[in-house]
C-alpha cells in the first residue's frame, strides 16, 4: 500500500516549472528517439537537401558569380532546415496532432501548450541542427567555401537570437493553426518558397528595395542570415542590409515580440478553439 | 459500360485526388495558392541571375534556366503527387488498408492520385511562362513553337515522371512519415543532375554521367527545343543528338523506369505487407 502511495506521489509532484520542463522533455523525446529508429531520415532530410543546395551553387557558377555567393548559398541552404522545421513541425504540427487525436489530450492535460510547443521545437531543433551542420560541412568541403569570422561571440549571439525569435514566431503561428483544419497543410506549403525568396536564403537581401527588405525583416531568419553572412564572409559587410549591431537589436525586439505574442495568442486561440469546438473537429 | 479494374482505379483516384487537393478552400484562394508557390521558385532564380548579370535577359543562358525551371515544376508535382498519396492515405486518412482490401489496382490508384498535382503543375507552368514573356522578355514566339514535338515530349515526360513517382511511392510504403515531403526532397535533389537550371558542363566531370543517365535531362532538352530551338543549340550538352534520337532515348529510359517501377512496387509491397507497414502511423 505504501509502495503504491509512493509511486503515485512520484507523478503528483510535478507542478509549475518542473511540470513545464518535464513536458518539454516528454514532447521532445519522441522526436529525437523516433528519428534514431527511422534511419531513412538521414537520406531524405540530410543528403537530398544537400543536393538541392548544390544546384543553386552551380547556378551561380554557371552565371559566373563571385565565389562568396557560393558561401551565401551554403549558409542559406543550411538555414532552410530551420524554416522547414518551424513550418512543418511546429505550425502545421498542431493540425496533424488534431487529426491524430492528440490535441485534445494536450489541452486536457495539466501542462501548458507553450511547453508542448517548446518540446516540439527542441526535438525538431535536434534534427534541423544536424541537417544544417551537415549542409555547412559538406557544402564547405565540396565547394571550398572560405570563412573569415569577424566576431565569434556576435555570431553565436545572432544565431541564438534568430532561433529564439524564429521558434517564438513558430509558436505564435501554431496558435493560429489551432483553428485551422485541412487548409493548415496547404498554408504551410504556400509559405515555403515565398519565404525563401523574400528572406534572401540564396542571395543577399540587400538586392531588394529597402522597404521590401525591411518588410521581410519581420521573419527573423532574414536579419539572422544577413547578420551571419556579414560576420563570416569577408565581403559580407559590403553586401549586408543593415549594420550587425542594429540587426542584433531588432532581433532582440523580435524575440520579445514573438514570445509574448505566442503566449497571449496561444491562450486566446485555445479558448476560442474550445468555445467553437475546433479542438476535436476533423473536417476531412 | 463496365470499366477494367486499372481504368476504374485510375479515374476514381483522379477524381478523389482533385477533391483532396482543391476543396479545402474557395476557388479564389486556391488560384492564389496554385500561382504563388511556383512563381516564388522562379523568382529566386530570376533574382540570383539578375544580381550577377545585371539583368542581362538577352543571354541564351536566361531562357535556358527559366524554361528548365518552369518545366521542372512537373517533376516535383507528379513525383510528390504520386508518393504523397501513400502518406496521406496511410497516416492522415488512415484508409490505405481499406484500399488494399477494395477491388482496385493499387499502382493505378496511386497514379490517379498524382493527376491532380499534374493539372495544378500545368497551371503553374503556364503562369511562369506567361510571366517570363510579359516581364522578362523571354523569347517565346507561339508561331515558332514546334507544337508536335512539344506535345509528344510532354506526354513522354509526364509518363516517365509518373513511373518515377510510382517507384518513390513504393519506397514510401517502407518509410515513416517525415515532416518534409519525400517527393519534393527527391525532386529537389534531382534538380542538380538534370541540367534543369544550368548546363551539365558546369557539373564536375565525375558527376555528369549521372545527368546523362537521367531521363529528365533529355526531356527538358526536348521541351526547350520545341519552344525556343536556338536556346538549346547554344549549349553543347546534347547538341550532337537530333530530336528523333532524343525521343528514342527518352522512350527507352521511360520503358526502363516502367519495368523498374513494377519490380520495385512488387518488392516494397511484399515487404510492407510482411512487416505490417500498410497501416503504420508515425507521428514524431
Amino acid at each position: 500500500m505504501a509502495t503504491d502511495s509512493q509511486a503515485f506521489s512520484r507523478f503528483e509532484k510535478a507542478t509549475g516549472w518542473r511540470l513545464f520542463l518535464k513536458t518539454v522533455l516528454a514532447r521532445a523525446y519522441p522526436r529525437v528517439i523516433g528519428q534514431q529508429r527511422e534511419k531513412s531520415w538521414i537520406f531524405f532530410e540530410i543528403l537530398l537537401p544537400m543536393l538541392a543546395v548544390a544546384s543553386y551553387v552551380y547556378v551561380y557558377r554557371a552565371i559566373g558569380a563571385p565565389e562568396e555567393y557560393v558561401g551565401f548559398v551554403v549558409i542559406g541552404g543550411a538555414m532552410t532546415a530551420f524554416w522547414m522545421n518551424v513550418l512543418w513541425s511546429m505550425s502545421s504540427q498542431l493540425y496533424w496532432e488534431k487529426e491524430q487525436g492528440n490535441l485534445a489530450l494536450y489541452i486536457m492535460s495539466p501542462s501548458s501548450m507553450m511547453a508542448i510547443l517548446l518540446g516540439m521545437a527542441v526535438g525538431g531543433l535536434f534534427a534541423s541542427s544536424l541537417r544544417a551542420i551537415a549542409v555547412i560541412a559538406l557544402g564547405s568541403l565540396l565547394f571550398q567555401v572560405q570563412y573569415s569570422i569577424a566576431s565569434f561571440a556576435q555570431l553565436i549571439l545572432v544565431f541564438l537570437l534568430a532561433m529564439t525569435a524564429l521558434y517564438g514566431m513558430g509558436m505564435m503561428t501554431a496558435s493560429l493553426f489551432l483553428l485551422l483544419s485541412r487548409e493548415a497543410w496547404h498554408l504551410s506549403n504556400l509559405a515555403q518558397e515565398p519565404v525563401y525568396l523574400v528572406s534572401g536564403f540564396y542571395f543577399p537581401i540587400k538586392s531588394f528595395n529597402f522597404w521590401v527588405a525591411a518588410a521581410a525583416s519581420f521573419i527573423p531568419l532574414t536579419l539572422g542570415l544577413d547578420a551571419m553572412r556579414q560576420l563570416i564572409f569577408p565581403s559580407g559587410a559590403a553586401l549586408g542590409f543593415l549594420n550587425v549591431t542594429v540587426e542584433i537589436l531588432i532581433l532582440i525586439g523580435l524575440c520579445v515580440a514573438f514570445l509574448t505574442g505566442a503566449k497571449l495568442l496561444l491562450a486566446h486561440m485555445e479558448r476560442l478553439a474550445i468555445r467553437e469546438g475546433r479542438i476535436t473537429e476533423s473536417r476531412r | 459500360m463496365k470499366q477494367s479494374e486499372p481504368v476504374r482505379s485510375f479515374t476514381m483516384a483522379t477524381w478523389l485526388g482533385w477533391q483532396v487537393e482543391s476543396n479545402w478552400t474557395d476557388p479564389f484562394l486556391f488560384a492564389i495558392y496554385v500561382i504563388i508557390k511556383p512563381l516564388a521558385t522562379a523568382a529566386i532564380l530570376v533574382v540570383m541571375y539578375s544580381i550577377i548579370t545585371g539583368s542581362d535577359y538577352n543571354s541564351p543562358l536566361f531562357p535556358y534556366i527559366y524554361l528548365g525551371n518552369a518545366f521542372y515544376t512537373y517533376v516535383g508535382a507528379v513525383m510528390a503527387g504520386v508518393s504523397w498519396a501513400v502518406i496521406d492515405d496511410r497516416e492522415h486518412y488512415k484508409t490505405l488498408k481499406y484500399m488494399y482490401i477494395a477491388p482496385i489496382n493499387i499502382p493505378f490508384y496511386w497514379l490517379g492520385r498524382g493527376v491532380s498535382r499534374f493539372l495544378i503543375g500545368t497551371v503553374a507552368v503556364f503562369v511562369i511562362l506567361t510571366a517570363g514573356v510579359w516581364f522578362l522578355h523571354l523569347p517565346l514566339d507561339l508561331t515558332q513553337v514546334n507544337w508536335g514535338l512539344f506535345f509528344i515530349s510532354l506526354f513522354l515526360g509526364v509518363s516517365m515522371l509518373a513511373m518515377m513517382g510510382l517507384i518513390l511511392a513504393s519506397v514510401t510504403l517502407m518509410v515513416a512519415h517525415h515532416f518534409f515531403l519525400i517527393g519534393e526532397a527527391v525532386a529537389g535533389a534531382l534538380y542538380l543532375f538534370s541540367g534543369a537550371i544550368f548546363p551539365l558542363e558546369v557539373l564536375p566531370a565525375w558527376l555528369r554521367p549521372i545527368g546523362f543517365a537521367m531521363p529528365i535531362t533529355y526531356w527538358l532538352e526536348l521541351m526547350r527545343r520545341s519552344l525556343i530551338g536556338e536556346v538549346a543549340e547554344a549549349f553543347p550538352t546534347l547538341a550532337q543528338f537530333s530530336n528523333l534520337q532524343l525521343i528514342g532515348i527518352l522512350v527507352g529510359l521511360t520503358i526502363i523506369f516502367a519495368l523498374l517501377s513494377v519490380v520495385v512496387f512488387r518488392w516494397c509491397n511484399h515487404r510492407a505487407r510482411e512487416l505490417g507497414l500498410i497501416d503504420m502511423v508515425t507521428n514524431y
